[in-house]
């Protein structure tokens, strides 16, 4: 009891204190913010105060199975729920944007809803919320498993859960409300960028202290890419997230670094964020569930060795072809471009483990849509990873950048390899997290595949034609030497691209809400009466043996 | 861990004897091709930074064999450039401009110079098509033959110098209608009755009894700028009424707001911000357009040039000088 008062009134001076800084902000955005923390520590007040078992209604919500006391997986069916709900949101943002960039008038003309302000919200939303819960949810998940150990400190598992969704909610109104350090992909202020911290080292404390308590002698390799992962976002967050606050009750800060020094110290923050999220920690999510699925080994462990370390070396190094021509200097600029070219084959060297741990099961790709993601997964995994060192070259990037290029080989390698094996591990997982037989139905999963197919082949190849155009356009001369288009002539020769491109995206969400229907099923444990994905062809009357005739 | 190594049946390849959740690693070597594209690229890399600037020193970095940089490069090809164009601009700047007509190259090369600078400096407001963006927008349409302040080159030339009402330069084009209704100049009846007479010279209404009153109103209080036929007076700025062409729209309600409130339309200087050859290029462009006037006070000065260019033209072919 004395433990209870404690804890209630911990957390009742931790409202008083936000409702206090929310009266006192400086600015309208810190107000609101404070507010949320506000709300959130009475929710968990309430929770903690009041007799009610929250833990067990919220199971009966989403029909967890009973705890078989084997693997820790509460946090990881929350994890996959969340997963699935950011993912709608940010795939419904960037489709709503990319009819902004078609039909301004969509801005609304509020500031709220103005490009400016959705794109962060949508950028978020799909590399954090949606991507990040898929790695904490699988990395749970698969640490478990690989090595044979519940979870470590297993309060602070939920506690990284929750206290990631409140990291997302707070970087979501911020960037509605216009609080932003303009840091791109680490817009949050200050006082976020510490909530983030504290998250994120709780977030390596359960990853690591669940490694060293494994029951196996060997750290499996998606471990060390979740590891690499881990503690290259906690440096980079660290350092790029460094900044002065204009005053403790209010949202503005500034960074600890100026002019060129700040920008190469955002893209060696914002290309890392690209290596160690979204390369390496999708690696490590691939090396699990590829040979789970395919039921195959991995294809060669001294590959997966040399890979892991070169890309990781060679990663860290690539971050200013960002800034290729502008005032960072040559020498920076040519040790990007060199270090980026030469992390072409340790990048492919993911994709080659990959696609040949299928060796021995390739015919899986005609019967099982979840091997089909997984594979076009790896193949848009090796397309954006040839094309990203290509486009650090800087003869190609005087042409491609600035323009929709840098667009489509970002979404050729977020929907393409983030999103396909996001959606190929949890078709995976949940049935196996919710004790069902199967998923609801494999013929949805197919249909999912090929309209996110489709989806990110209109808008990778709209955005091509488009990037293309307008590098060409803007640097083309006329015969006398002069420049022949104005700004926004290149402007208007896009709407058709644009256009092609908001149709890939709207059939992407498509398939993604067909997905969350399926799971919803799966989740309710009903099965869909389907024709099987493949018929094998059986002859009956073959079917017997060949019987000698006797001799007449 | 050698105990658990087998042979996987389906690839032939020996596992290399670690076992996660029933996942296996073969000993598959590093396919060669992966291998010896990873060693090209590093050594494309180490030749790479010998020849090019790369690795940072105390309080510089170290050059590059081939001595290049991204300013080098750029300094060169803006020298290029300059020097290519240098002769048509000092030709532009030397040339009277009165004379540029007479000399179809000089033109069509400072056309093309200020095409592409109009799409710069210019199509903000103008419009990509110099059209205005729309009628009624307020910023002229430059493609039709309808001038505020002069259609010839020196006009053109001069409102882009100087601009139009910037308060801080004394010889910018300037003059200020009179906000009728917002100064109690005209009742509110009247400035109808002014709005009926205006849209009927434009041709937009039929006569009506309110036109004829607005007729006395105009000639009271309108006719001074706009002139006594309404085709208005270039030497202030007034617009000519009695056409279709209208900067701010013949509807009722445009033509009310502007005869109550007055309008202000200021168009910024360039000749503090683009140099003299630029400022007679945009001046060649705006004058192709399609609306461009001749000089009608000085016809001889045009004769002189068209002289002045068939006599070039005669040095040019038969390289015997014929004196006039």
């Amino acid at each position: 009891m004395d433990n209870l008062v404690f804890r209630a009134g911990g957390w009742l001076a931790l409202a008083a204190l936000a409702f206090m800084a929310m009266a006192l902000a400086a600015d309208g955005g810190f107000a609101v913010h404070m507010g949320i923390i506000t709300i959130a520590c009475l929710i968990v007040l309430w929770v903690t105060v009041s007799k009610a078992d929250y833990g067990a209604i919220a199971r009966g919500i989403i029909k967890s199975p009973a705890d078989p006391g084997i693997y820790d997986d509460e946090p990881i069916r929350w994890g996959v729920i969340a997963t699935l709900f950011w993912g709608m949101a940010g795939f419904a943002v960037g489709l709503y944007i990319a009819l902004q960039l078609a039909f301004p008038v969509l801005n609304l003309g509020l500031e709220y809803t103005t490009f400016g302000r959705l794109r962060p919200l949508h950028t978020s939303a799909v590399i954090f919320a949606f991507g990040g819960n898929a790695l904490i949810a699988t990395s749970f998940y698969i640490v478990q498993r690989t090595c044979r150990a519940r979870l470590a400190f297993p309060g602070l598992a939920r506690f990284v859960f929750w206290g990631y969704q409140l990291f997302i909610v707070l970087a979501a109104t911020g960037y509605l409300l216009g609080v932003t350090q303009s840091k791109e992909y680490a817009e949050p202020e200050w006082y976020v960028d510490l909530w983030l911290t504290i998250v994120w080292v709780s977030y390596a404390v359960v990853f690591i202290g669940t490694i060293v308590k494994r029951s196996e002698p060997h750290i499996y390799v998606a471990n060390w890419f979740f590891l690499s992962f881990i503690l290259t976002v906690a440096m980079l967050h660290l350092v790029n997230g460094l900044a002065m606050p204009v005053s403790l009750l209010g949202a503005k800060s500034y960074s600890a670094f100026a002019g060129v020094q700040d920008a190469l110290t955002q893209w060696w923050y914002g290309h890392n964020a690209v290596g160690f999220f979204l390369t390496a920690g999708f690696l490590g999510m691939m090396y699990y569930f590829v040979p789970k699925q395919a039921e195959r080994p991995v294809y060669s462990y001294r590959l997966s060795i040399i890979h892991f370390w070169s890309l990781i070396f060679l990663y860290i190094w690539a971050g200013p072809h960002h800034l290729h021509y502008t005032a960072l200097p040559d020498w920076a600029q040519t040790l990007g471009m060199v270090f980026s070219v030469i992390l072409w084959m340790p990048s492919w060297g993911g994709m080659i483990n990959g696609l040949m741990t299928l060796n021995g099961a390739w015919e899986k790709i005609r019967t099982d849509p979840i091997i089909r993601m997984m594979v076009i997964a790896l193949a848009f995994y090796g397309m954006s990873t040839f094309e990203g060192p290509m486009m650090s070259i800087k003869a190609v990037n005087s042409l491609s950048h600035y323009t929709d290029w840098t667009i489509g080989h970002v979404h050729s390698g977020a929907l393409g390899w983030n999103g396909m094996i996001t959606f190929a591990a949890l078709y995976y997982l949940v049935p196996r997290l919710w004790g069902r037989q199967r998923l609801y139905s494999l013929r949805m999963v197919n249909w999912h595949f090929w309209l996110a197919t489709f989806g990110i082949v209109l808008y990778a190849a709209s955005m091509w034609v488009a990037g293309i155009m307008q590098g060409l356009m803007w640097r083309e001369y006329g015969a006398d030497g002069y420049l022949v288009y104005s700004f926004s002539e290149v402007v208007s020769a896009m709407l058709p691209m644009y256009l092609i491109r908001a149709l890939g995206g709207l059939m992407y969400l498509a398939g993604a809400a067909i997905m969350v229907y399926n799971v919803w099923m799966t989740v309710a444990g009903k099965l869909r009466e389907e024709k099987a994905m493949t018929e094998t062809p059986h002859n009956e009357a073959a079917d017997k043996p060949i019987v000698a005739q006797p001799a007449e | 861990m050698a105990d658990n190594q087998r042979i996987d049946e389906p690839t032939g390849t020996q596992t290399v004897g670690h076992e996660w959740d029933g996942i296996e690693e073969l000993d598959t070597p590093m396919p060669r091709w992966w291998l010896w594209t990873l060693y090209a690229t590093i050594i494309w890399g180490i030749v790479y930074v010998i020849l090019y600037p790369a690795w940072p020193l105390v309080n510089s970095a170290t050059e590059g064999v081939l001595g290049w940089s991204s300013r080098g490069d750029l300094q060169q090809e803006l020298a290029a450039r300059d020097k290519e164009l240098e002769p048509i601009r000092q030709a532009l700047v030397s040339t009277d401009i009165r004379k540029l007509n007479g000399s179809p190259e000089l033109m069509q090369a400072a056309i093309e110079g200020g095409r592409s600078a109009f799409k710069v400096h210019c199509v903000q407001c103008h419009g990509t098509g110099a059209d205005g963006i729309r009628p009624g927008s307020g910023y002229p349409n430059l493609n039709d033959d309808e001038w505020l302040w002069g259609g010839d080159l020196e006009a053109i030339e001069y409102t882009l110098v100087h601009g139009i009402r910037n308060p801080d330069h004394s010889e910018t084009r300037f003059s200020q209608m009179p906000a009728f209704g917002r100064d109690g100049i005209l009742s509110g009846a009247e400035i109808s009755d002014l709005v009926s007479y205006v849209r009927v010279i434009s041709g937009e209404e039929k006569q009506s009894a309110s036109a004829t009153r607005g007729a006395a109103l105009y000639q009271n209080n309108c006719a001074v700028c706009h002139g006594a036929d309404g085709t208005g007076d270039r030497t202030q700025g007034a617009p000519n009424l009695t056409d279709a062409i209208s900067l701010y729209g013949l509807d009722r309600a445009s033509l009310t707001n502007t005869i109550t409130n007055s309008r202000y339309g200021v168009m910024p200087r360039w000749g503090h911000r683009l140099d003299p050859a630029t400022i007679r290029m945009l001046a060649a462009y705006v004058h192709s357009l399609g609306g461009g006037e001749t000089l009608p006070a000085l016809e001889e000065v045009s004769e002189a040039t068209q002289q002045e260019a068939a006599d070039e033209t005669a040095v040019g072919e038969g390289g015997e000088d014929v004196q006039s």
